[in-house]
């Protein structure tokens, strides 16, 4: 115990400079495991969204703010979707979101090793990170009207804005 | 004494001086107070003697480069209706080390992990459900080159505030081909393969029976993405393993599953087929309902989320059955005539699951205790129907202001097997006794977006039952006053219930504030007797009617 104790107060005063995401498997749709950690924005901001085939409001969420994203691309925004199905119906993401014509990126968190790492516990959980992946905002929730709000904030952000997270 | 203090290190350690991002905690807690309904509950027998039960937990998950670690405190007091019973009191029930370092991830103490989809080993968790089968022990994760990945665990598994007795230990190989053989990838070819092995370990006490104190199963799985196609298959086999689901027949079980897939921007179709055998998994012999689960057998029919179609859910029959599915989902294109400014989206599901052959044993018997318990031929159907459902719905937005959806749904569900929970050894002594419910549901579901940000969502359902619930018709309203609150409104009336008394309405209310990642949600509402379902796995809910409150928060 007593080393676990020296251990674990070094590690608390020890920092990394830059933000990342943490460590974590994840796997995209072609079935190729990634590291979380290794998602990058685009230089701009980035949204990290929570979501499940079996979830109707992070659908409603992620297909609202579809007709915005396409045009958001001048502030460099990268909409990164993890679907947290599980065995059950991890196989129906791929032609799921095929079936809605959506350009995000999408990964598949199947045993919620990265959604834990997030802090996520319920979907939809949706993240907001600025160029150098600080989380500025987040929501728990989907309620219509959100993606235009979701919208302005990216657009605030980009101009160097500072973002509340109300 | 030991967790309450490694919480205390944990949190006075990391709390000084971890930033934002490091440690993250989620927090929840639920608590509802019971009212006594006559209508409901006549005799009183589900009205909890508490009055007021109340749960929660909390987690917290610190990293740090190539460290982690978490733990997770919970409380039941008690536990809420148609939760475990056997969650009882609060303790610290998931804590773990886990350490990334060049080739070697280690973690001890608790995990979640799974090999494959899980047909022979998954632990996991289903908050919503109270199923929590993590390991404690060791888990180690090394690359060993050309995108070879061995893991390996052992431990033993969560059974609520205890441990099973039986030990679990498993092995995965898992080769992702394209690093070795990068011609592969020069042709579009995403391919790999994996194998598993997992035993368990449990002494034999029976007086009669020669039980094994150890099971084996074995598992072999492929993958292959090719130009919009992903073909998945895996098969797994399990020795003798006699038990309280399989009534301590020493068949060997199996099982099969294949899923076909092809994506593209605007169509997505999805084949799948699978045959289960005999294939209940578990480190305790005797454990009965979610307890100690080693593996997952995935259902494959759609989880459907509109509140009657909910209401005749279906969970995998893992003594056998054998079953199939088939998903479109296609967008007619923006600016088409039919898609029109924002695309139409269809969507069509149909899936079947039925009985597997089970022949009598040559001295006639069939799954008798201490005997091979039946024949079973791969290619021959069972007698017994135990699921089918053909669904369909077109979504379309008309206008910045108007979003519609319409949904229909055909399902026939086996009440006998699916609700009342009768085993189909049973049902083949006495065909015909069981009772197949013919379901036709419509949905009807509008989004309004009114002024200042305000938004108004509806619902219109009516199901059409020859049975069991009878008909019933449902309306919704949920109104979206700001960002921060939002009112929902639904009533069931369950009108064609074949008890006159039972012809009632089951009202919800619900009002929830939202702040950045808080929820908190107050409603009061009549729950109907059923069996709900998250992910495919179903408990028991005993009817109820109360005041509830909820919190939620990620910090």
């Amino acid at each position: 115990m007593k080393k676990l104790i020296i251990a674990l107060s070094f590690l608390s005063t020890y920092h990394l400079a830059a933000q990342k995401l943490p460590n974590a498997e994840i796997i995209n749709l072609q079935g190729q495991i990634i590291n979380a950690a290794s998602i990058k924005s685009k230089g701009g901001p980035m949204i990290i969204s929570f979501w499940a085939t079996w979830c109707k409001p992070c659908i409603n969420e992620l297909d609202a703010f579809h007709d915005y994203f396409i045009d958001l691309e001048d502030t460099g925004l990268k909409v990164v979707a993890i679907s947290i199905d599980d065995s059950r119906t991890m196989s129906k993401v791929a032609p799921f979101v095929a079936g809605q014509a959506w350009d995000y990126e999408i990964f598949l968190d199947p045993n919620s090793n990265f959604r834990r790492a997030m802090g996520v516990n319920n979907v939809p959980h949706t993240f907001l990170l600025d160029e150098n992946g600080s989380i500025v905002w987040q929501a728990n929730k989907y309620i219509p009207g959100e993606e235009e709000e979701l919208a302005r904030k990216v657009i605030a952000l980009s101009k160097g804005e500072k973002i509340n997270n109300d | 004494m030991k967790p309450i203090f490694f919480l205390f290190v944990m949190v006075v350690a990391f709390g000084v001086n971890a930033q934002q991002e490091k440690l993250r905690a989620i927090i929840q807690s639920d608590a509802q107070w019971y009212l006594r309904d006559k209508v409901l509950d006549p005799s009183g027998e589900y009205f909890p003697d508490e009055r007021l039960l109340g749960q929660g937990f909390a987690l917290f998950t610190y990293t740090d480069g190539d460290f982690q670690a978490g733990i997770r405190y919970e409380n039941y007091q008690n536990v809420m209706l148609g939760f475990p019973t056997g969650y009882q009191g609060e303790g610290i029930t998931y804590r773990y080390a886990r350490i990334r370092r060049d080739n070697w991830d280690i973690t001890v103490g608790n995990f979640y992990e799974q090999f494959g989809s899980g047909l022979i080993f998954r632990s996991y968790e289903e908050r919503g459900l109270g199923l929590d089968n993590a390991m404690d022990g060791v888990r180690i994760i090394t690359k060993l080159g050309q995108g070879l990945k061995l893991k390996g665990v052992i431990g033993r598994q969560r059974k609520y505030f205890s441990k099973g007795e039986g030990i679990v230990r498993g092995i995965d190989l898992n080769w992702s081909t394209n690093e070795a053989l990068p011609f592969l990838g020069k042709k579009g070819i995403i391919a790999s393969l994996g194998g598993s092995f997992v035993s368990k370990f449990q002494r034999n006490f029976d007086p009669i029976l020669n039980l094994p104190n150890n099971v084996g199963a074995f598992a072999l799985r492929s993958t292959l993405n090719f130009k919009g196609f992903n073909w998945t298959n895996e098969w797994a086999h399990k020795i003798n393993d006699p038990s309280y689901d399989n009534g301590y027949i020493y068949k060997p079980g199996q099982a099969i599953l294949s899923t076909l897939t092809f994506s593209k921007k605007g169509l997505g179709i999805l084949a799948s087929i699978k045959r289960i055998d005999n294939m209940s998994f578990r480190s305790d012999r005797n454990g009965q309902q979610f307890d100690l689960f080693i593996n997952f057998l995935p259902p494959t029919s759609k989880p459907h989320t509109y509140a009657l179609a909910a209401l005749y859910p279906y969970a995998t029959q893992i003594n056998g059955e054998v079953g199939g599915q088939f998903e479109v989902n296609y967008m007619i294109p923006r600016g088409s005539f039919l898609g029109g400014k924002y695309g139409t989206r269809l969507s069509l599901n149909s899936a079947i699951s039925n009985s597997i052959d089970k022949s009598p044993l040559d001295d006639d018997s069939r799954g008798l205790k201490g005997t091979q318990g039946y024949v079973s031929d791969i290619f021959k159907l069972g007698p017994i129907l135990y699921f089918s459902d053909i669904n369909g719905s077109i979504s379309h937005k008309f206008s910045k202001k108007l979003k519609s959806k319409f949904t229909y749904f055909s399902l026939k569900y086996n009440k006998t097997v699916l609700n009342d929970g009768v085993g189909d050894i049973t049902l083949l002594e006495n065909l015909g006794m069981d009772s197949i419910i013919n379901i036709n549901a419509f949905v009807w579901e509008n989004q309004f977006k009114l002024m200042n940000g305000q938004t108004l969502r509806s619902e219109i359902q009516w199901a059409l039952a020859d049975g069991f619930r009878g008909d019933m018709a449902m309306g919704l309203v949920e109104w979206t006053i700001n960002q921060k609150w939002t009112l929902a409104v639904q009533d069931i009336y369950n009108y064609g219930h074949p008890t006159t008394s039972r012809q009632i309405h089951y009202p919800i209310v619900s009002l929830i504030h939202f702040n950045g990642p808080t929820r908190v949600q107050l409603g009061y509402g009549r729950q109907q007797q059923g069996v709900f379902c998250v992910g495919g796995v179903c408990r028991v809910v005993p009817p109820s009617n109360g005041l509830s409150v909820s919190i939620t928060t990620s910090l």
